[in-house]
């Protein structure tokens, strides 16, 4: 049985003029351990996909159909006190913002030991004590003395350890890391990064990687999974989907990147943007964009099927096979 | 002392130094010291000793960890900001003395672009509008026809349909009020931009039409550019020069190609091993451990040491000057200089 198996999640969010959909079937698998980035642009249904396997929803977004199943228990349909029960015991999230997570007027160490509390029979002293086993964990320099310490008296990279720290506090079996390191410095990142692919990897925790660096879910994840206006429109091994995306907005997305192209010339851009809810398109939400946009792209929306090791939602996934790639002709 | 001439850089910075002094009333600053009552203010340091030039065509880049003084220096650069010491230069005359009416003509000349479209468009105005203002500033003498044509040709030139005139900023997105920003800045044809991270808050596909539109109008217009960015793969891309700079002070500065194959300073070195690639499996990155000095208190020394795998006694004494290396390149650096550089590998 996989650690977590999400089944046709629909989102909405209401509004004056009826409800807009944010999410729209979404179907993935995660097993035990495994690690698993959502890359894609802003406003994609990214973070609103984080919110609602955490059952974090508020309104005027709520989970319209579908299912979430936990170890097998569906998240959708839990009370709000098995929920609460649930979040940071079993399913743990880190934001970017550590500060959403830590409370500024409380020490690290009232902060740990309370969480502790609230889901473990545990005397302070003993809940004192793995918090500082934790801190050691998470390398944190002279650990007994962050205890005592507020979160304003510490540096931004040394606050998202003391989150991670937190997040396995109660020895979680899933992760969801929300651009964990989006304001942090590069260096500072890539400590981060390493800390959290060591965590996840020794402990046998599975990880949800939100982000939009494509560089980072390279280096962290082994499956991808790429969203476009609500929508998973590519997923498989992460290698694959950098190496030889598919979908047309994968390959454009991984396109523009100043990497793939030679210092000076001009980066290959994708035209437009991305369709807001209210105004989503007909068919197809990336074919307002697409250069290889066909009838049937204006009217029907593709369905997810495999095609090689990945899974692929585009009607013209099958002619982009068979065109010779540009530089192979000589 | 023709081709002397010919030689002066478009832009050029001397010992630029800025501090932001924290006390304001001196009770508070009153100490004793040595026994004595003394007034002692605390400051931050956030640009130390700056020197740098910039030729005409250059896409200059700096790069550095938040709060080293990157917008600070395009701040004093583009006249919003006065120095604390030293002097810039622009086209061989000096400009950071110049206030009021005297900025004018520069102002024509040196454009700034700022990181945040929408704060820097005013929300009550709707694009027209925005374009013509910096127009009917810098040209008195024009009509309004001659000034709705100008702001009609920029705006086709970065992409915009004229049409989108009549818009307000919120009706943009965050791309097309980039673009704008840009458009702004190009109304009056600039020799010079100051771009402070002018595409760190866009989307990766977004970030490339915003990139393409600059490299355009570096060809078309023969463009200058000092671009600040902690975004290493723009710099790659975009730059002819960078300037890698750490807590205020230069660590290492070397054109672009030179920078990427042969990293020296430490913190260079560092930097670039932390970028995630793409492609390959990375080998582990350098780590930096060790307390993040503040702009407050300055480490003596060099400021890198506090993070430096390799720093010793030496380098908690005396400053690193930068010194210009074979290939070019300028590093700031005792171990560079003493060639003990050896001993950094990644952990
Ligand atoms: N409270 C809300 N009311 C209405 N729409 C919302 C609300 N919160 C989010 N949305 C919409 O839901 C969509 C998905 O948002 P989400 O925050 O998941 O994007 P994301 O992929 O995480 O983007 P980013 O990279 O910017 O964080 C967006 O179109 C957003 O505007
Ligand atoms: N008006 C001010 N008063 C006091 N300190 C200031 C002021 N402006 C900037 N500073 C400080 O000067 C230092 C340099 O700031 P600056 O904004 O130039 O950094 P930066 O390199 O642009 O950082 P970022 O990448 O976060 O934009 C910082 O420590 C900052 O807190
Ligand atoms: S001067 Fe010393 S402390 Fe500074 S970077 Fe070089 S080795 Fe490190
Ligand atoms: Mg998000
Ligand atoms: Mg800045």
């Amino acid at each position: 049985m996989s650690l977590l198996s999400v089944r046709d999640l629909t989102v909405k969010f209401g509004s004056r003029t009826g409800p807009v959909t944010a999410l729209n079937g979404i179907s993935f698998d995660l097993a035990r351990g495994e690690r698993l980035g959502i890359v894609g642009e802003s406003g994609a249904g990214k973070s609103i996909t984080g919110f609602a396997l955490m059952n974090l929803l508020s309104k005027p977004g709520y989970i319209d159909g579908g299912q979430i199943l936990f170890e097998g228990e569906d998240v959708a349909q839990m009370s709000p006190r098995d929920v609460r029960a649930m979040r940071g015991d079993r399913m743990a999230m880190i934001f970017q913002d550590p500060m959403v997570t830590l409370n500024p007027v409380l020490t690290i160490g009232q902060q740990m030991i309370e969480t502790l509390k609230a889901h473990r029979k545990l005397s302070t002293q003993e809940a004192r004590q793995i918090a500082l086993v934790k801190l050691k964990e998470v390398y944190i320099p002279s650990p007994q003395d962050r205890l005592d310490q507020y979160p304003h008296e510490l540096s931004g990279g040394m606050r998202q350890r003391i989150i991670i720290a937190m997040a396995l506090l109660l020895d979680p079996k899933l992760i969801i890391a929300d651009e964990p390191t989006t304001a942090l410095d590069v260096t500072i990142q890539a400590d981060i990064m390493a800390l959290l692919l060591e965590m996840c990897q020794s402990n046998q925790v599975g990880l949800i990687l939100i982000t939009h660096d494509l560089g980072v879910v390279s280096q962290v994840t082994e499956r991808t999974m790429v969203m476009y206006a609500g929508r998973i429109i590519e997923s498989g091994p992460t290698r694959s989907i950098i190496n030889d995306p598919q979908h047309p907005y994968t390959q454009g997305l991984i396109n523009a990147l100043p990497q793939q192209t030679p210092p000076g010339q001009r980066l290959k851009q994708i035209p437009g943007t991305m369709p807001t809810l209210a105004t989503m398109p007909k068919g197809c939400p990336f074919h307002t964009r697409c250069a290889l946009v066909g009838e049937g792209c204006m009217t029907h929306v593709p369905s997810i099927n495999q095609f090689g090791s990945s899974f692929v939602a585009c009607h013209e996934v099958h002619r982009l096979q068979n065109e010779v790639p540009a530089e192979d002709v000589s | 002392m023709n081709s002397q001439r010919d030689k002066t850089p478009l832009l050029r910075v001397d010992g630029l130094e800025k501090r932001f002094d924290l006390d304001r009333g001196i009770l508070e600053s009153l100490k004793f010291k040595n026994g004595k009552l003394a007034i002692e203010t605390r400051a931050v340091h956030a640009v130390n000793t700056i020197s740098f030039e910039v030729e005409k065509g250059d896409a200059l880049c700096v790069v550095g960890e938040s709060g080293c003084g990157k917008s600070t220096i395009a701040r004093m650069i583009a006249g919003l900001l006065s120095p604390s010491g030293g002097a810039i230069h622009y086209d061989g005359a000096r400009i950071d003395t110049l206030r009021g009416k005297a900025l004018l003509p520069l102002r024509k000349k040196l454009q700034m672009i700022f990181q945040n479209p929408y704060a820097s468009l005013n929300p009550r105005m709707t694009i027209a509008q925005t374009l013509a203002e910096p127009l009917r500033y810098h040209n008195p003498g024009q009509s309004k026809g001659e000034l709705q044509d100008k702001a009609i040709s920029v705006m086709k030139s970065v992409g915009v349909d004229p049409a989108w005139g009549a818009r307000y900023p919120h009706e943009l997105s965050g791309g097309q009020r980039q673009r704008i920003a840009i458009a702004r800045a190009l109304t009056v044809d600039p020799e010079f931009i100051v771009a402070d991270e002018p595409i760190s808050a866009l989307d990766v596909s977004i970030q490339a039409q915003v990139l393409n539109l600059m490299l355009e109008m570096q060809e078309t217009h023969g463009l200058t550019y000092l671009f600040i960015t902690h975004d290493l793969s723009v710099v790659e891309h975009f730059g002819t020069k960078v300037i890698v700079l750490y807590l205020g002070s230069i660590c290492e500065m070397a054109d672009t190609r030179t920078l990427f194959e042969a990293p020296k300073h430490p913190y260079t070195k560092a930097l670039l091993s932390a970028v995630p690639q793409l492609k390959e499996n990375q080998r582990s990155h350098i780590r930096l451990q060790g307390e993040i000095p503040t702009p407050i208190n300055l480490p003596s020394g060099c400021p890198f040491r506090t993070r430096c795998p390799i720093a010793n006694t030496r380098c908690a004494q005396e400053k690193p000057q930068p010194l210009q290396q074979a290939d070019g390149s300028v590093v700031a650096c005792h171990a560079v200089e003493e060639e003990r550089l050896g001993a950094l590998n990644p952990a």
